[in-house]
């Protein structure tokens, strides 16, 4: 177990997601960012089914009742086991009544806190991500106690770390391809796509990034359709959505374009006012 | 047949979509390419989503070679499967019309110049197709409102919508499924619950299915969600031939 001591801003239980429950409206969700939290579920040899905790913005205190090798990658929010700073990205063994905390944000936004076999939070068709509706809970909150793997494990712990990736935070590009209503744009607003540096505006969570720049929209809605995470919507009013993993499963507005899976990863490392390009197709 | 457009959606989606438009035949048969899609290579897709002139596939893997998945998405809808077709339902919804719970009726009535009863009736004897499930977990894309009752959405959307409630949105009419933010104009409230994560499947209507909407009074409204509360209520439903 480890119990809450403080929840953060906004911190969740999330894990690959529920696909396949399209037709009854229910969401993917899953993590933000899964090149960071695959990477900490590889470095403690659990399967990337495992769940993990992500952890926006910091703020989070939590307490280990259980022994367990823990690894922390995706944002650094400068860790600490009992006011020590620990390592990113690198195998931590943490003790009973051990405390973990989150303190300044060196980059990034959301952090991937990912423990030996996993979270063990109730499964619900077929995820353990939260997802309001779903689970019983949309984030953690004080006092709650977070069940943890306990199998014992002879896995050796190191103060290697695998270097953090800073293209994955500091790159300004998004890679994507055309989305399904492309085509019924015109030559300058596919210009304007495909050179525009946008910006994140302050509508953005886990559902999607609205960004700031206009582009003018003389299209018309298209009939309710299906939307992915990744997919990017231009709304009448010629602001575009970035829609992310808790996004509906469908949609009314053109979708122009789609990011690729690490490109909803590294957008999701940004957050308001930071900026980026689309980079087209070379992948 | 219907002419079918095929569009690359990312690397590993594909659309497709049938003539811009909302009708029950288009819908047939989209459901009829989905069941072919499902018993032919399910493991090869993680999701099929239903729109109301589109399917979209999500597939595992990225596709490698666009144009030969089509050819072969083109050859499966060929093949004539009319057998797959499953069972669909038309279910009986329990509403209460109560001013109580429809707050916007009166507003409705006076734009409309139709009496609160006259909305009422023209809303709960047609019957509504339910063409995909989208926006919230289970809530219900419904054809066939009367068009005397197209009424715009508002132009500054309520922060909170109870759940059950039943409204109408432009051409469009539905029930939420949970509590949430919402534009629609507030009709009535239905005990019924839409969407159940305890339950084995959490939404009983499925795309093809139909609802038919039964006014209740406020007296059997209140028995009623007694009734659901404890899971005695069984929802009444008859197949549709």
């Amino acid at each position: 177990m480890i119990k809450v001591i403080k929840a953060g801003f906004f911190t969740s239980i999330q894990d690959r997601g529920r696909d396949g429950f399209a037709s009854i409206g229910v969401p993917v969700s899953g993590v933000m960012d899964s090149f960071s939290s695959n990477l900490a579920n590889n470095v403690l040899n659990n399967t990337l089914d495992d769940a993990v905790l992500e952890i926006t913005f910091s703020g989070c205190k939590l307490e280990f009742f259980t022994e367990t090798i823990i690894c922390i990658s995706g944002g650094n929010f400068s860790p600490k086991i009992n006011n020590k700073s620990i390592n990113l990205n690198s195998r931590i063994k943490v003790f009973k009544n051990d405390i973990l905390s989150f303190g300044k944000i060196n980059s990034g936004v959301r952090c991937y806190l990912a423990v030996k076999g996993g979270f063990l939070t109730d499964k619900v068709l077929n995820s353990r991500s939260f997802y309001s509706n779903v689970t019983h809970q949309l984030f953690i909150k004080k006092g709650d106690m977070l069940p943890i793997s306990s199998l014992k494990s002879d896995l050796k712990t190191s103060n290697s770390s695998i270097k953090n990736q800073n293209a994955h935070f500091q790159s300004q590009e998004i890679a994507c391809n055309i989305g399904p209503e492309f085509n019924l744009l015109n030559v300058s607003q596919k210009k304007q796509l495909e050179s525009q540096l946008f910006t994140i505006s302050i509508d953005n969570n886990r559902m999607g990034y609205r960004l700031v720049e206009i582009i003018e929209n003389n299209l018309p809605q298209i009939l309710t359709s299906a939307v992915l995470p990744g997919t990017v919507q231009l709304t009448p009013s010629g602001k575009l959505i970035v829609l992310m993993k808790d996004c509906q499963v469908t949609g009314g507005y053109p979708r122009v374009l789609q990011l690729t899976n690490n490109s909803i990863s590294k957008l999701s490392q940004k957050t308001t006012n930071e900026k980026f390009f689309f980079v087209f197709g070379k992948h | 047949m219907h002419k079918l457009t095929y569009k690359p959606f990312g690397k590993q989606a594909v659309l497709i979509e049938w003539n811009a438009s909302i009708d029950k035949n288009i819908l047939n048969d989209i459901l009829l390419f989905k069941e072919k899609l499902r018993n032919k290579k399910p493991d090869l897709y993680t999701d099929l989503i239903v729109g109301y002139n589109s399917l979209t596939i999500k597939y595992k893997e990225k596709i490698n070679n666009f144009l030969n998945e089509v050819e072969y998405l083109k050859s499966i809808y060929k093949i004539d499967f009319q057998f797959l077709k499953k069972d669909n339902f038309i279910w009986e919804i329990p509403v209460c019309y109560d001013t109580k719970f429809g707050v916007d009726l009166e507003e409705i009535s006076t734009k409309s110049n139709l009496s609160i009863q006259e909305i009422i009736k023209l809303h709960s004897e047609k019957i509504y197709t339910v063409f995909f499930i989208g926006f919230l977990p289970g809530f219900l894309y419904l054809g066939g409102l009367d068009s005397k009752l197209f009424f715009n959405r508002k132009p500054n959307p309520r922060l909170k919508v109870a759940k059950g409630t039943v409204a109408i949105g432009g051409e469009q009419t539905g029930i939420y499924p949970s509590e949430s933010a919402g534009g629609w104009n507030i009709i009535g409230l239905t005990p019924i619950n839409f969407f159940d994560v305890q339950k084995e499947n959490p939404c009983f209507a499925k795309a093809g299915d139909q609802i038919k909407f039964k006014q209740i009074s406020l007296k059997e409204f209140i028995a009623l969600e007694k009734e659901v509360e404890k899971s005695n209520y069984i929802i009444s439903k008859k197949v549709i031939v």
